[in-house]
């Protein structure tokens, strides 16, 4: 044999091995995501293109009629409450945040304690806040209720009339997320060099000239990021409405995850709940593609 | 005499302290009255004015909660689920990272691509595909129901190949003149070097599952797998049960959670500047 071949041949072997080494340790990875993510985003596909039996086996091949007969049946009006809810979540949660997070950023002996306060809520599973939430909205003792006619207001029947659910459901979503937003935006001020701050007061810029000049626009990545990660939070909620109004009342609160798993797992159309959650994906893939494109920057040109 | 300036001064300091205060009492206030009605008496929660305190906590509650529903047995189950998907998570993650860092070979960075992709799918687009897989792999009401399909998650991968990217590639070299194979160099210098990445892995996940409500409502049906989210839903939906005694059930599922992100709060910290939060 040729002397180069034999250096060939040597060097695809070792480029194999390589090859198979990388892959022993994705294979775990590899192997769960192809189960538990691929394979399952495949069949949602195809069972959303079928007609499906009572155990969700498909039989018929019926195109995108489901997806027809899924906006016929009110899934447009989900689609709606869903974004209505992401809106009156992530704007309050966002301004709310970061006014928390300012107030967390000043240096002042015990400042610690107040952080911890603040992002506390973490701590609290949405299953029990909601359930916290449920006796503080209760219309007659509950403490909501008490304090708005305390302030010479009347009483909401926070869950129960339709004009209220989104919003009471959308608190308890906005509460817990003010936790971790709040973190997020604290370590984006504390990242903002000193100097910055330092060089703008000697040029006599104000407290509030600052925050609007230097603070919030060396925050926008943290901003975005985070308005686009509660935006896609607030679209897959399902706890609270399923613990607070199970949809209701009159379909208020209907949002899509809470229809799909209605369509599912109580009227076992596996097929039209399907078509849901493709719908529902399409939707985040557009928003998180969004988030990938300013990600990119920093994840691969760092 | 003190000066206008030192005065301006201090009136500053304190008006900052009142606002800390204001804010923490509005967000805190939740859990401060979850905490109070556990302590009242069954009556006591129905009262109206409300009462905010009591000086004669009525322990009775938690007993009634742990009578009402295994509580405890509840949070073993939350606590087993959490503690299993955490270390799995960061024993794949780890891995994969290192993969992606360390090893050259063909293919890689699509492979990266394809993993990071699969941010892009929200967990209930696959949730009736894999209710139907788990059933048939006859997982329904399992610790390994609850657990495998959250074994691997792209964030964790991204998060520690950030870490891992950190680390001078000079230290593998010369590791491996040493002769020191890949997983050698992998558990005794890359795992002890990312040990605050793992910590910052480990607090998010544990909290996050221990979050989890609808695929454990979905596939637990007995008390002995139950997670004590579920089980606190129950509780809540059961009109015989006061309030008091509800939140007693509610204070002791966040127990848990709340010594871990008090120990873990650094670790929490860190990762969010560390990871891929930076613009």
């Amino acid at each position: 044999m040729p002397r180069q071949q034999v250096v060939r041949i040597s060097r695809t072997r070792r480029e194999l091995l390589r090859f198979l080494q990388g892959i022993a340790y994705l294979s775990p990875v590899l192997v769960l995501f192809g189960v538990f993510i691929f394979y399952p985003l495949v069949r949602s596909i195809i069972l959303s293109t079928f007609k499906t039996d009572l155990l969700g086996r498909p039989y018929d091949f019926v195109g995108i009629a489901q997806y027809r007969q899924i906006f016929n049946q009110g899934f447009g009006r989900s689609l709606i409450i869903t974004l209505e809810y992401a809106l009156i979540t992530v704007v309050p949660e966002i301004i709310l945040s970061l006014m928390l997070a300012v107030m967390a950023s000043w240096s002042l002996r015990g400042i610690g304690l107040f952080r911890l306060l603040f992002s506390s809520p973490i701590g609290i599973a949405v299953a029990s806040s909601s359930v916290m939430f449920k006796m503080l909205y209760s219309p007659n003792a509950g403490v909501f209720n008490y304090l708005l006619r305390l302030m010479g207001g009347s009483g909401i029947n926070w869950l129960t009339n339709p004009k209220w659910a989104l919003m009471s459901v959308a608190i308890v979503t906005l509460w817990r997320q003010l936790g971790y937003d709040t973190l997020h935006l604290l370590s984006g001020i504390q990242s903002i060099p000193a100097e910055i701050h330092e060089s703008a007061r000697l040029d006599g810029a104000g407290p509030w000239a600052m925050f609007w000049k230097i603070t919030l626009p060396m925050l926008s990545p943290v901003l975005m990021f985070i308005t686009i990660t509660s935006t896609i939070a607030a679209l897959q909620s399902f706890g609270p409405i399923n613990i607070l109004t199970e949809g209701g009342p009159a379909g208020a609160t209907r949002v899509v995850v809470y229809s799909l798993f209605r369509e599912a797992f109580f009227n076992y159309n596996f097929g039209l709940a399907s078509a849901q959650a493709i719908v529902l994906f399409l939707i985040v893939l557009v928003l998180t593609l969004l988030q990938f494109r300013r990600f990119e920057r920093s994840v691969f040109y760092q | 005499m003190m000066s206008t300036w030192t005065m301006k001064r201090r009136l500053n300091t304190a008006l900052r302290y009142v606002l800390l205060t204001v804010a923490a009492v509005v967000v805190v206030f939740p859990i401060y009255y979850a905490v109070a009605t556990s302590l009242f008496t069954a009556p006591e929660t129905l009262l109206y004015p409300p009462k905010f305190f009591t000086t004669r906590p009525y322990w009775e509650s938690y007993r009634e909660a742990l009578r009402r529903a295994p509580v405890f047995l509840f949070i073993r189950n939350s606590f087993l689920v959490s503690v299993g998907v955490t270390f799995g998570q960061l024993a794949t993650s780890s891995l994969a990272a290192y993969a992606f860092t360390f090893l050259r070979f063909r293919g890689r960075d699509a492979l990266f691509f394809i993993i990071l992709s699969t941010m892009m799918i929200p967990w209930e687009v696959t949730l009736v595909p894999n209710y139907m897989l788990i059933n048939k792999l006859g997982w329904v009401d399992t610790f390994q129901g609850l657990i495998v399909p959250f074994l691997a998650d792209a964030f964790g991968i991204f998060l520690l190949r950030q870490w891992f990217l950190t680390i001078p590639h000079d230290l593998k070299d010369a590791a491996s003149i040493d002769g020191c194979s890949d997983i050698g160099f992998f558990g005794r210098v890359v795992i002890p070097l990312a040990r605050p990445a793992l910590g910052t892995l480990a607090v998010r996940r544990f909290l996050t599952v221990y979050n989890q409500y609808l695929w454990p409502l979905l596939i637990t049906n007995s008390n002995a797998r139950r997670t004590v989210q579920i089980g606190l839903a129950m509780l809540q939906w059961d009109e015989s049960v006061a309030w008091n005694s509800t939140m007693a059930g509610v204070v002791m599922a966040f127990i848990p959670t709340t010594i871990v992100l008090m120990l873990g709060y650094r670790q929490l910290v860190q990762g969010l500047t560390a990871g891929a939060i930076k613009g």
